[in-house]
């Protein structure tokens, strides 16, 4: 008998000639609570859907109890004892609480006699719920409720939790940390995936770190400070940054002043308090770990989303708060949002009909009593399309056919050309080969360079550190101020990200 | 017989392919799939319940005969829709095309023959009930089965284990995948369901309505059948409602046209549909209710990632 609950051994995971996992080595003990981390794409939620059974690893095996097993699918890892709560979760809105957890039991389980056993479940540990509830009107911290007790119920050996508190509020992640840490003090296994450093080194024994799919540290999270985990993460050996003679400071263009934005649905994060100021001349870069409210500020800004909004936008001048996104184009606004396909450009119309969609408004002569030229919209689709070595393998193709890096110089010089006073950017090169993303990128700088503020919203750290000249952080919808880059590293935007800016509002401290 | 007990007849007779037919669609689309083939696997139905019946002579192999070739078209629609990946709208669409084409070219030597008529099954002692007795007892095997498959399915959806998946699929497949249940399989299942019963109903219509093979002899039913599942709101006893309200009217519609009425034939023709869109609207006004029972996937393609 091994002293390992669960031991992956050599993994590695190939999608294509992508290695999304590259021989992981991890293993678990009894009553262990240990952090999986990492950035976006290092490969943890591959990691843990193989040992949940929902992926199969290309090669390396996994033991459990010391024994090579091979976890079909989840329904066997269920069998072996391990359980799982989803980062997105997988509920049943339509179903109630009870059907939702026996969903995920063996198919012979009482009805009636469920509902008692959830009852007595979640009061034991402090999860309270009712089992004839529907999910649909349940808060997301109930739902999360849901996930775990349907776990517990299943008596598990080994809990996996990918981002639990990402969706929490403090106050539920700290009723969430004393459920943890009594099951681990009744034996059960936790792993545990989380941005949120400081969390981290408060709950958990152990810590892996992964960094573009390898193992790149094993440590005792007791022993780390957040900021040495963050260097584990982010990874000093990435490409130093190249200084660039400091902007002429010009008029303010963009301005957030306490702009709050509700939720956009049950995942979504709600904007807190965030103000802004961007002035003519300056790229400002807001870093930050996905769906901690980056797409709630881009459609904020752009005047997407204008219910509920509160605070004060103004671009160039002219509060806006109210307006559409096509008045803030009209303004010399211009807007590149996140999903290139489908929201950028529309994939079956041509790129000249694309050029049409964004600028049909703001330029003379693209609509005329009614009627689109579309002469004159080839020609900018021409135009965009030679400044920026969009290769097309025919003329004014659909933007379907384009390839990703193709597509985003697309959609990107489709703004640029309009010489913007203000760009915002949301996520300007993910997804796109490096010699493209250096086009891109030497194209806001320039953009900037003339005079006109570009707001980039990114992930990518080499690329704020490459192209900004302030930086802010975003953190569960709360933006910290922004510094010039010369005066900030790496560990600290890390920091920033698990949440050290926050305002404390549950009387839990954050850093 | 009386006036009244001939009419109440052929409203049953009128009820029970629209019943049957989307009793089955209501199944598939719990599951999250439309298949809008209805018409087209009702019309191959029929064909081949009569061609069998007409050339064994027995209407129950008919019947047997139009279930499986129900459940054949519904297999080329599961493989294009699940196994393919393809969209359902058009799948189904192009189904129905080729069930109405098909049933032609099957039918083609059989039109104008005389028929095997299914034989109603007289409950000894019940059926001689005056008035009652014919109506409740004394039908043929398919109205006693198209009621029961409504209360079965509407238990089986409510209160078993194969219900919750079901309506768990098509709430939102990508959860029972995570949670390791085959969303295709279930699928294939619920389609394979859906066809046996619009076969069913197809060959109730070629055997016991009009015993006799018509071209086209489905005539819009199928589509009938798959706005009532809609207007339903996707719970089986409402079906049963809606069912049994549209051939009330409809056969009141004509007896209104024999008496010659004054309103025009084209008017009475469109009151069945009129009148149960208005009852069903009525009775599915609780907007939770009718939200909770919508199948949140319904018509989307899923393929599981691997």
């Amino acid at each position: 008998m091994s002293d390992f609950l669960l031991e992956a051994v050599h993994i590695t995971k190939k999608f294509g000639d992508f290695a999304a996992n590259d021989d992981v080595t991890l293993r678990l003990r009894p009553g262990e609570i240990h952090a999986l981390l990492g950035e976006n794409g290092a490969g943890k939620s591959t990691l843990v859907k193989m040992m949940y059974g929902a992926l199969q690893p290309s090669e390396g095996e996994l033991r459990w109890r010391g024994e090579a097993a091979r976890i079909a699918n989840p329904a066997a890892a269920r069998a072996l004892g391990i359980g799982m709560v989803f980062q997105h979760f997988s509920l049943f809105e339509a179903l109630s609480v009870a059907e939702n957890i026996a969903l995920a039991l063996p198919g012979d389980t009482d009805m009636k006699g469920l509902s008692a056993r959830i009852e007595r479940v979640s009061r034991e540990y402090g999860l309270p719920l009712e089992p004839g509830a529907l999910v649909a009107d349940l808060s997301v911290g109930q739902r999360q409720r849901i996930e775990i007790v349907r776990c517990l119920l299943q008596e598990p050996s080994l809990l996996i939790m990918d981002e639990p508190t990402a969706v929490l509020t403090p106050q539920e992640a700290d009723q969430l940390f004393v459920t943890l840490r009594r099951l681990a003090s009744e034996g059960c296994a936790i792993l545990y995936i989380s941005h949120r450093l400081e969390e981290v080194k408060a709950l958990c024994h152990e810590a892996t770190v992964l960094r573009l799919g390898r193992v790149v540290a094993h440590v005792d999270p007791k022993q780390e400070t957040a900021a040495s985990l963050a260097r584990h993460m982010v990874g000093i050996d990435v490409a130093a940054v190249s200084t660039r003679t400091a902007p002429a400071p010009g008029e303010a263009i963009l301005k957030l002043d306490r702009v709050s934005l509700p939720a956009d649905g049950p995942f979504g994060t709600a904007l807190r308090d965030v103000s802004l100021e961007i002035s003519g001349g300056e790229v400002v870069a807001i870093a930050g770990v996905a769906g901690n409210g980056q797409s709630e500020l881009f459609d904020a800004v752009s005047g997407e989303r204008l219910e509920g909004l509160t605070g004060m936008i103004s671009i160039a001048g002219h509060a806006c708060a109210v307006r559409g996104i096509k008045a803030r184009r009209a303004l010399g606004a211009a807007f590149v949002p996140e999903e290139r396909l489908g929201h950028g450009a529309v994939p079956d119309f041509p790129l000249s009909q694309n050029v049409i969609l964004t600028r049909f408004a703001v330029d003379d002569g693209m609509v005329r009593r009614g009627l689109v030229n579309l002469g004159l919209a080839g020609d900018v689709a021409g135009r965009v399309s030679g400044a920026f070595d969009v290769r097309t393998s025919r003329n004014d193709p659909e933007a379907r056919s384009l390839s990703g890096g193709n597509l985003q110089k697309f959609v990107i010089g489709r703004e640029l050309d309009r010489k913007p006073r203000l760009l915002v950017v949301n996520q300007p090169t993910w997804g796109v080969d490096a010699g493209a993303a250096a086009v891109i990128r030497q194209a806001l700088i320039d953009l900037a360079r003339d005079g006109s503020a570009v707001l980039v919203i990114s992930q990518d750290l080499d690329e704020i550190f490459a192209i900004a000249d302030r930086i802010a952080v975003i953190s569960r919808g709360q933006l910290s101020a922004a510094t010039p880059t010369a005066k900030i590293d790496r560990e600290a935007i890390g920091l920033m990200m698990a949440g050290a800016h926050e305002v404390d509002d549950g009387g839990r401290a954050a850093s | 017989m009386t006036g009244l007990e001939a009419v109440i007849l052929t409203i049953i007779t009128a009820s029970t392919p629209l019943l049957l037919a989307a009793i089955g669609e209501l199944v598939v689309e719990r599951s999250g799939v439309l298949n809008l083939g209805v018409e087209g696997m009702m019309v191959v139905g029929a064909v081949c319940g009569f061609a069998t019946a007409y050339t064994t002579g027995s209407p129950y192999l008919g019947v047997l005969a139009g279930i499986l070739a129900g459940m054949a078209m519904s297999l080329l629609f599961g493989f294009l829709t699940q196994t393919l990946a393809t969209n359902q709208v058009a799948s189904g669409l192009a189904l129905t095309l080729l069930g109405l084409g098909l049933s032609g070219l099957i039918g083609e030597s059989f039109t104008g023959l005389p028929g095997v008529k299914l034989q109603p099954i007289d409950i000894p002692v019940l059926s001689e009930i005056p008035f009652l007795g014919p109506i409740l007892f004394g039908q043929d095997i398919l109205v006693y089965i198209s009621v029961a498959l409504v209360f079965v399915v509407s238990h089986v959806m409510a209160r078993t284990r194969t219900g919750l998946v079901i309506r768990a699929v098509g709430d939102n497949h990508h959860s029972a995948h995570a949670l390791g249940y085959n969303v295709i399989a279930v699928r294939y299942g619920c389609i394979l369901f859906g066809g046996a019963c619009a076969g069913l109903s197809g060959a109730y219509l070629s055997l016991a309505y009009t015993p006799q093979w018509i071209e086209n002899m489905t005539s819009g039913r199928g589509w009938i059948a798959l706005a009532l599942v809609v207007f339903a709101t996707w719970i089986a006893r409402r079906v049963l409602i809606g069912a049994y309200l549209f051939g009330t009217v409809w056969i009141m519609g004509l007896y209104a046209q024999a008496l010659g009425i004054g309103i025009p034939s084209q008017v009475l023709s469109s009151f069945p549909y009129l009148i149960t869109i208005l009852v069903l609207v009525l009775i599915s006004r609780n907007r939770t209710l009718t939200k909770i029972n919508t199948p949140a996937c319904i018509g989307q393609t899923f393929v599981p990632d691997r």
